[in-house]
């Protein structure tokens, strides 16, 4: 199990990437924390998710 | 940035006197020392401009790419006499007059992933105060990633007429602040109201002069 945004979630041997395109989540809109460091955008395709991983994903809202 | 001082305003040391004298001579050292870029010059980034010139701040970097408009002037720091000519110049005019003593660098351009890097190299701390969603996110994940000295208070979610006491400031990580009630977005329909916009401006630019003086969240 991966937890994330604090839910475990059954996304174990799923690249970022592929997690990502199974959620409401756009890309560019996103930073996203893994186990507590910055994940750089070019890592989320080769970036695989595994057992006890901590994702935080942060959407960004439109308005400033 | 040339100074237009008319005769009677006070000398730097009368304004630097009574900071001192408000936030304490140690802490007010440490804001006038400080460089701060805000990105973004809109309804969060002019109003962190003002609070940060207000208190001190030794130099602002300014940048924006835009123009001042009309449906600005609801929440952004500018006049009605400034329609039309560039944010960074009217904010730098409106800046000089509250605080003439302010170092102002400005650049009237559009953060790109190309050139942030190097505009917003001089500063110690960076304020993301974007509108738009995936520049904010660009802004970020750089800043993140390839300045990691760097302090970053960025912003998500002030829109709409919902509670000010859900703007609030979050320490995401050692270096990176994030303030807004998270949730609420413009591309929902809802509409930028000016004093939840200040609120969480305000929350940005308290947040600045807390990392500056040591105090943590």
């Amino acid at each position: 199990m991966v937890k994330i945004n604090g839910e475990h979630v059954n996304a174990a041997g799923q690249s970022v990437s592929q997690y990502l395109a199974s959620t409401a989540c756009n890309p560019i809109r996103i930073v996203i924390e893994l186990n507590g460091e910055i994940l750089p955008r070019e890592k989320y395709d080769t970036t695989v998710l595994a057992d006890g991983d901590q994702l935080e994903i942060i959407s960004f809202m439109g308005g400033g | 940035m040339s100074l237009n001082l008319s005769n009677n305003i006070p000398s730097e040391e009368e304004m630097l006197c009574v900071l001192r004298q408000r936030h304490g001579e140690a802490r007010q050292e440490k804001i006038s020392a400080a460089t701060v870029a805000v990105c973004g010059l809109g309804g969060l980034g002019s109003n962190i401009a003002v609070s940060l010139a207000r208190a001190g701040i030794g130099k602002l970097i300014l940048i924006d790419f835009d123009r001042v408009d009309v449906s600005n002037l609801h929440r952004q720091q500018y006049k009605a006499s400034q329609v039309g000519i560039s944010k960074t110049e009217a904010l730098a005019e409106n800046l000089q007059e509250i605080a003439p003593y302010l170092t102002l660098e400005t650049h009237n351009i559009r953060v790109t992933e190309l050139n942030a890097l190097s505009l917003i190299q001089p500063a110690d701390i960076i304020c993301e105060a974007f509108d738009n969603a995936a520049a904010k996110a660009m802004l970020t994940n750089m800043v993140l990633t390839k300045m990691p000295e760097k302090y970053l208070v960025a912003a998500s979610g002030m829109a709409g007429f919902g509670s000010a006491n859900e703007i609030r400031t979050r320490r995401v990580s050692e270096r990176f602040y994030l303030c807004g009630d998270g949730v609420s977005d413009v591309e929902d329909g809802i509409g930028l109201v000016s004093s939840r916009v200040m609120l969480c401006a305000a929350h940005q630019a308290h947040t600045v002069l807390r990392i500056l003086t040591g105090e943590v969240e």
